[in-house]
């Protein structure tokens, strides 16, 4: 095997669900007062460990609830766990909602430097990279008017235009993105198998479609109530996650 | 973790700024205009108000306010607009993990370039009221990084506490409101009972307005104990904010 790009190392995540959630300062001391404030935890990743190499494709699978969405993030960095760590070797691009630091009083062109800057790009690489975006997403007619008078289309193509010019060492994709219109579904969608099977990367996606995980993956994790339920080779692991749900 | 190393997102920053610069000039028809006009209307009015009761204590009276509406309202400006800095980006930092920092010192750097456009009316009123131009102004940009880092400090325990507590603006629109008063901007100290004052002293912005005006009225180099004690405002708070923030901010998320 080569060298592990993600290490997941006994990562758990317990969210606070506080009962009367305080969100404000009164309220706060108030219930500080009447000693009303009541806190429960609730385990959403319990004792996770994985590691993905270098070059693997690696499917994330399980019912709505499961703590996907949460092992992305801590992978990406958006939440601490509360025990155990997430390494991640090299540079990494979420493609998790794309396109959220957007704002609509900057023209096309200067959003594309500031949602760079966010993914973390540096000047750098980005400048020389701008035309190449522009060309992708075929929005050259319209890159320097305000993304207020863009559709939600146009939106959509522009962020996978940025997401998708890097070569990312690790990608994390929470469900394949389809974006715009037909055309460029078929477009970012090659881009998006293109990026994936760059040898040098690894990927982590999560996706409910076992079709596409047996295509794509190398191996898949199935994760159940926040522990991992199984994992193994594609194959493997979709027949059995496939049995059980036929079973219920 | 390298995503949170504020200091690889120079870039950030820049882009950053540079939006909260067009969003405050751009959109106003006056645009940079307005920021030159904004305190000068100020201390036109608090001249006519107060000028009769003050003007024969203090020289160059109109100075003398602006120079204390300029550094008050800077500060201002850093709490009002930092405070609010991670709450207005709560989807963004919900879905790409980067240093949060760089939201509220963005605002803040966004204020500390309109304070250096302020300036410029600073001058024009030192011209025509016949304020003599010293050496000592060449301290103006000590005085400003000294109150930028009192603000950021400030920005970033108001900015922690509001995530955490959404009510946190009103309280601050109270105490802002408040502070305005207790500063000696449009009077001066020496109108505050002998026993108070050394109350009003112990205010980061008195100490930090008079640092200007010493530089700027008397067009002195401040005293070794006025630079202590501004060294002290800024350093001390800006200490606790950052302190309060890295320690916090892992939370953030949650609340967002
Ligand atoms: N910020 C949060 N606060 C509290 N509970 C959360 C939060 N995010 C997710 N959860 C809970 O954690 C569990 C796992 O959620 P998630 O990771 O989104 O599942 P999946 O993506 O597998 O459908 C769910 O029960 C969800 O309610
Ligand atoms: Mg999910």
């Amino acid at each position: 095997m080569e060298k592990a790009m993600v290490e997941v190392q006994h990562v758990t995540m317990d969210f606070r669900r506080d009962c009367n959630r305080t969100t404000h300062l009164k309220e706060f001391a108030v219930n500080l007062l009447t000693g009303r404030h009541h806190i429960e935890k609730f385990r959403a990743l319990d004792d996770v460990t994985l590691t993905v190499p270098q070059g693997c494709v690696m499917g994330l699978i399980g019912p709505n609830g499961a703590g996907k969405s949460t092992l992305l993030k801590v992978i990406s960095g958006i939440y601490r766990p509360s025990g155990g760590q997430a390494l991640v070797h090299g540079s990494l691009v979420p493609m998790l909602e794309l396109g959220s630091g957007f704002d609509a009083d900057l023209t096309g062109r200067e959003n594309i430097l500031l949602n760079g800057a966010i993914l973390g790009y540096s000047k750098a690489f980005l400048l020389p990279k701008v035309e190449q975006i522009i060309d992708y997403s075929e929005l050259r007619d319209f890159i320097d008017m305000p993304l207020k008078t863009y559709s939600s289309g146009m939106l959509a193509r522009l962020a996978f235009s940025i997401a998708s010019v890097v070569e990312p060492d690790v990608l994390i994709v929470d469900e394949i993105l389809s974006v715009g219109d037909e055309h460029f579904q078929r477009k970012s969608r090659a881009r998006m198998l293109e990026l994936m099977k760059g040898s040098s990367r690894a990927v982590i996606f999560v996706s409910h479609n076992l079709q596409q995980l047996r295509e794509m993956c190398d191996r898949v994790i199935w994760l159940d109530h926040g522990r991992i339920r199984m994992q193994g080779a594609a194959g493997e692991v979709c027949d059995a996650y496939e049995r059980e749900a036929a079973a219920t | 973790m390298h995503k949170k190393n504020i200091f690889r997102y120079g870039f950030l920053l820049e882009q950053l700024v540079k939006r909260n610069f067009n969003t405050k000039y751009r959109q106003s028809v006056l645009g940079i205009l307005w920021s030159f006009l904004n305190p000068l209307l100020t201390m036109a009015v608090q001249y006519l108000v107060f000028s009769a009761l003050f003007r024969s204590d203090i020289s160059h009276f109109p100075v003398y306010l602006l120079t204390g509406i300029i550094l008050f309202s800077f500060m201002n400006e850093c709490v009002t607009l930092g405070m609010d800095a991670i709450v207005a980006s709560g989807p963004l930092i919900k879905k790409v993990a980067m240093p949060m920092a760089v939201y509220p010192l963005s605002r803040c750097i966004t204020a500390l370039i309109g304070l250096g456009l302020s300036l410029i009316p600073l001058g024009g009123a030192m011209l025509l009221s016949g304020t003599p131009l010293t050496p000592a102004l060449l301290l103006i940009p000590a005085a400003a990084l000294l109150t930028f880092c009192f603000a950021l400090g400030m920005s970033l325990l108001m900015c922690t506490l509001n995530v955490f507590f959404r009510d946190t603006r009103f309280l601050w629109s109270v105490a802002s409101l408040l502070w305005t008063y207790a500063t000696p901007i449009f009077y001066p100290i020496t109108i505050i009972p002998a026993a108070w004052q050394p109350v009003f002293r112990l205010n980061p912005m008195y100490q930090l307005i008079t640092f200007m005006r010493t530089i700027v009225l008397e067009g002195l180099c401040p005293s070794a104990g006025q630079w202590g004690m501004c060294l002290l405002a800024a350093a001390l708070p800006l200490a606790l904010g950052v302190f309060v923030f890295r320690k916090t901010q892992d939370r953030f998320v949650f609340h967002l």
